[in-house]
């Protein structure tokens, strides 16, 4: 449970306790305390390397992919420490999907590209996998402009469809959790309305976190939003508090285009 | 409140500057209204109540030019947090300024018929004090906007306790001629209708106070009591109430 300065009480699917992180010797990110909202959107906002594409890919442990980067303290997802030795880093990933900025298909077919995840954690029959790619599909707002090409290479399709596609892909495992790093930055406006409406459609089954430069974009789609600065958690808050009447000084610099 | 930083975009920093600057320009031409139309009234001057009649159509003007100005800003800048709240605070602003600017013509059109009609030995010696009060009110207010002073704001919400209390008590100093004499009802009425405009004037520019408090606080203080709005404004506990649960 987490309590906001209202008094209200969340449900934290995710709570992140004194959690530091370092790049070799530097310290990316310092002390980090955060609860990300059960089933709800929850974004990430701040200049470039504040360290919030750092705290992103904690919860799924992707820096675990270079030596040299490691992380102390706790991230709890439903109570258990995913940073603790004995975690499964595969299931983990099975239940904290991930989205990247740029569109990332495999060099495969539509339907390959969602189906390849899927084998990685379950054995499905011919009909049931299916099945699953249709419901991924059909989840990520992509299945109407694809359903006659799945066997079409996912390279073929457009950035915005590329981006949902991936979207997808991620969905299609069952997650629990959906990291979104700046989703729709290298989308046109009429895509990156579509991703939002997508996170607002998606938010009743999963827990959402996404990472963006684009200040409207968390101020739409989330409903809590973290504010960081220089490895800091500045400033958290329901976003309508966030962005009408911030507590911290830095953060209305921020969100408003001043210099701090 | 802070100074305001200036925005990275220096263009957007003087959009909102000439917002502040007009609204307050807006707020020296009513205020001026206000003043000529009670010397219209109290002096018989018919021409100088209606040039206070023509100019309201100025005052208008600059509320839709404002207003437009609030839109463009909206649509193109997408203000938050706190340039959001003093482009909230504007339009609501020039809202009370541009009714201010109407009670001032009421009372001008007042005047203007009243200089036809035989003068009362008093010369409307209560208009003219109240008028005073409230006029002193609107440029406090206006001064706490210029300044984004909220104890300056505060202290005229409480002063327009005492003009509503002043307001009373013409009322009853006017019922008071009308039964002893029903030769004043005629005056006594136009009394009343000229201290009512003003008792407004006086509503309005308290309002315009709640959107300097809001502005600074981020807070919504209309429709709460005065004990409750200094509790808030100023963090100060006010009276013996207990205090409520969060």
């Amino acid at each position: 449970m987490m309590k906001l300065s209202n008094g209200v009480n969340i449900a934290s699917k995710i709570q992140v306790r004194d959690l530091d992180f370092y790049y070799g010797q530097s310290l990316a990110l310092k002390h980090i305390n955060v609860d990300i909202a059960t089933n709800m959107v929850t974004a990430i906002i701040g200049p470039s390397g504040c360290g919030k594409s750092t705290l992103l890919r904690t919860f799924n442990r992707m820096y675990q992919l270079y030596p040299d980067q490691r992380a102390t303290g706790e991230i709890l997802l439903d109570g258990d420490n995913i940073l603790s030795p004995g975690a499964d880093v595969y299931r983990l990933r099975a239940r904290v999907g991930m989205v990247f900025q740029k569109p990332t298909p495999f060099p495969m077919s539509i339907y390959e590209n969602i189906s390849f995840g899927v084998r990685l954690y379950e054995k499905l029959r011919r009909s049931a996998m299916d099945e699953r790619v249709e419901w991924a599909l059909h989840q990520a707002a992509l299945w109407d402009e694809v359903k006659d090409k799945l066997n079409q290479s996912g390279m073929k399709l457009s950035g915005g469809q590329q981006q949902r596609l991936c979207i997808a892909r991620a969905i299609a495992v069952k997650p629990e959790v959906v990291l979104l790093d700046e989703p729709a930055s290298a989308l046109d406006p009429i895509s990156t309305l579509k991703i939002e409406e997508l996170i607002y459609e998606l938010k009743q089954n999963y827990t959402i976190v996404i990472v963006t430069h684009n200040m409207q974009q968390a101020a739409r789609v989330s409903d809590y939003t973290a504010f960081m600065y220089l490895g800091e958690l500045v400033e958290f808050g329901d976003t309508n508090t966030i962005f009408t009447n911030p507590g911290n000084k830095q953060t209305e610099d921020y969100i408003t285009g001043r210099y701090g | 409140m802070e100074p305001i930083h200036t925005h990275i975009s220096r263009r957007y920093n003087a959009e909102l500057e000439d917002i502040r600057s007009r609204v307050l320009h807006m707020g020296g031409l009513v205020e001026q209204q206000i003043d000529q139309a009670i010397d219209a009234l109290v002096n018989a001057d018919t021409a100088l109540g209606e040039s206070v009649i023509m100019n309201d159509t100025k005052v208008n003007e600059m509320e839709v030019t404002i207003d437009e100005e609030c839109n463009q800003i909206i649509a193109r800048r997408q203000p938050a947090a706190g340039d959001l709240r003093l482009i909230v605070a504007v339009i609501k602003t020039i809202t009370d300024l541009e009714r201010i600017g109407d009670e001032a013509e009421r009372i001008a059109r007042m005047a203007v018929h009243l200089a036809q009609e035989e003068r009362p030995k008093n010369n409307y010696a209560e208009v003219q004090a109240l008028g005073r009060h409230i006029r002193q009110m609107l440029h406090n207010a206006l001064d706490a906007f210029a300044r984004v002073d909220i104890e300056a704001a505060l202290e005229v919400v409480r002063e327009d306790l005492r003009a509503d209390q002043e307001y009373g008590g013409i009322i009853r100093q006017m019922i008071t001629f009308m039964m002893e004499d029903p030769r004043t009802i005629s005056r006594a009425l136009n009394v009343i209708w000229a201290a009512r405009s003003l008792e407004r004037i006086g509503d309005h520019a308290r309002n315009i106070c709640e959107y300097i408090i809001y502005l600074v606080k981020g807070r919504d203080v209309r429709h709460i009591t005065i004990e409750q709005l200094e509790e808030d404004v100023l963090g100060r506990r006010v009276g013996r109430k207990p205090s409520q649960p969060e």
